[in-house]
């Protein structure tokens, strides 16, 4: 029962009160860079939400079995960053394969999953918190099913962004950040979310 | 090499966080208290200079196709080093800045300037645009730093100066807003950053079209 509880608080904290955007401020990226169009939006968060998933399962197994086993933990950021850009490089060439028109619409976004923080951010969080097997899978899949929730509710305000009138200087990023921070705002609303 | 260039593109016209938009993450997440900030910009700045030379150095000799992998290799090693260093000798700046340390090896500025910087230029022009661009990033984090702290807790200096490294008290304590030092405030500071870098930079322009 208590694993379940915990996996529960995991989810919530994960998508919720403690989503990665909004208030870790991981991923923010792939989140300012792929967000112009709800499409491209949803497959990134897609291809996110597996990536962490998957690395999360893989830097737990080599962690606990490689790392630890021989002392070698002052290696983990070295070790674990290129388990992930081998888990991206396959996923890039798997996408190829089976799913071009996303693989096109990811474009250079895709090999630069390696170097968002998200991915690494999770794993290292995983281990900071002592996470074990299951809970370390449920925290880089709901972390990255709330970087998914995040970047289509922004992708879909930024759309409507065309009809807005504001100052010409605040162009492009500036008037992005703007919205995100009411979003993170909003988001913070959460954070006073008791569920038992 | 144009010194003089490479150090105002650095601080200004190329900034990496205001005009590249580069290294987002870490710029709004640790920007709460100048120490924070003053950690965070040096540490940056050492692995980007450091990086940049070594990627220089191996540039003829790295095959196109796996450079990628091998700037991060290199400044993998380098982030691991500063993190073991912060770790014993700043244990105070190890754990506020937290898990930010490790991730400087996917700050997006170190890659950025490796992949269009150090592996097409020498290894002094390498180092210099290190230390400029380093400066300008450590900046950008200093002033957001000091407005997000000024504005959101009425102090200066925090983790450094004052009792017990709470910062000098200069607004009292009901006038600030606290929700600048909240993950909003950054957001909404860096945007008001970045609109203020858009309209210097297209003020010129339009002066030369007249």
């Amino acid at each position: 029962m208590d694993q379940i509880y915990e996996l529960l608080a995991i989810t919530l904290g994960a998508i919720l009160a403690n989503n990665f955007i909004f208030s870790q401020f991981l991923g923010c990226c792939p989140f300012l860079g792929v967000s112009k169009k709800v499409d491209t939006a949803v497959g990134m968060g897609i291809a996110v939400t597996f990536v962490m998933g998957l690395a999360s399962a893989v830097c737990y197994v080599v962690n606990e079995f490689v790392l630890t086993r021989f002392g070698l933990e002052y290696m983990q950021t070295v070790a674990f960053i290129l388990v992930i850009a081998a888990l991206v490089q396959f996923i890039e060439m798997f996408l190829q394969k089976s799913m071009p028109s996303l693989y096109t619409a990811l474009g250079v976004y895709l090999p630069l999953i390696t170097t968002n923080c998200a991915v690494l951010g999770v794993v290292l969080l995983n281990v900071q918190n002592n996470y074990n097997f299951i809970s370390s899978i449920v925290y880089g899949i709901t972390g990255g099913v709330g970087f998914l929730v995040a970047i289509v509710l922004f992708a879909s305000i930024r759309e409507r962004l065309v009809f807005a009138d504001y100052p010409k200087c605040w162009d492009g990023f500036p008037i992005a950040l703007v919205t995100a921070g009411l979003m993170a705002l909003a988001f913070m609303g959460f954070s006073g979310l008791k569920v038992w | 090499m144009n010194l003089k260039k490479q150090f105002v593109e650095g601080l200004l016209t190329q900034n990496p966080v205001l005009v590249q938009v580069l290294g987002m993450c870490s710029t709004m997440a640790i920007t709460t208290s100048f120490f924070n900030g003053l950690g965070m910009g040096v540490a940056v700045t050492i692995i980007l200079t450091l990086s940049n030379i070594i990627i220089s150095a191996i540039r003829k000799i790295v095959p196109d196709k796996i450079r990628i992998a091998m700037f991060i290799v290199v400044i993998a090693g380098f982030v691991t080093c500063v993190d073991l260093l912060i770790q014993a000798f700043v244990p105070a700046l190890a754990s506020s800045l937290g898990v930010f340390i490790p991730l400087i090896v996917v700050n997006c500025i170190i890659l950025g300037r490796a992949e269009s910087f150090s592996y097409k230029n020498g290894v002094a022009a390498s180092f210099f645009d290190g230390i400029f661009q380093g400066i300008g990033y450590t900046a950008v984090l200093l002033v957001m730093c000091i407005i997000r702290e000024f504005l959101g807790a009425g102090t200066f200096g925090g983790g450094l100066l004052g009792v017990d490294g709470k910062g000098i008290q200069i607004l009292p304590s009901q006038f600030p807003i606290k929700m600048l030092t909240l993950p909003v405030g950054g957001f909404l500071v860096l945007a008001a950053l970045i609109a203020a870098m858009q309209w210097a930079l297209s003020r010129p322009k339009k002066e030369e079209s007249k």
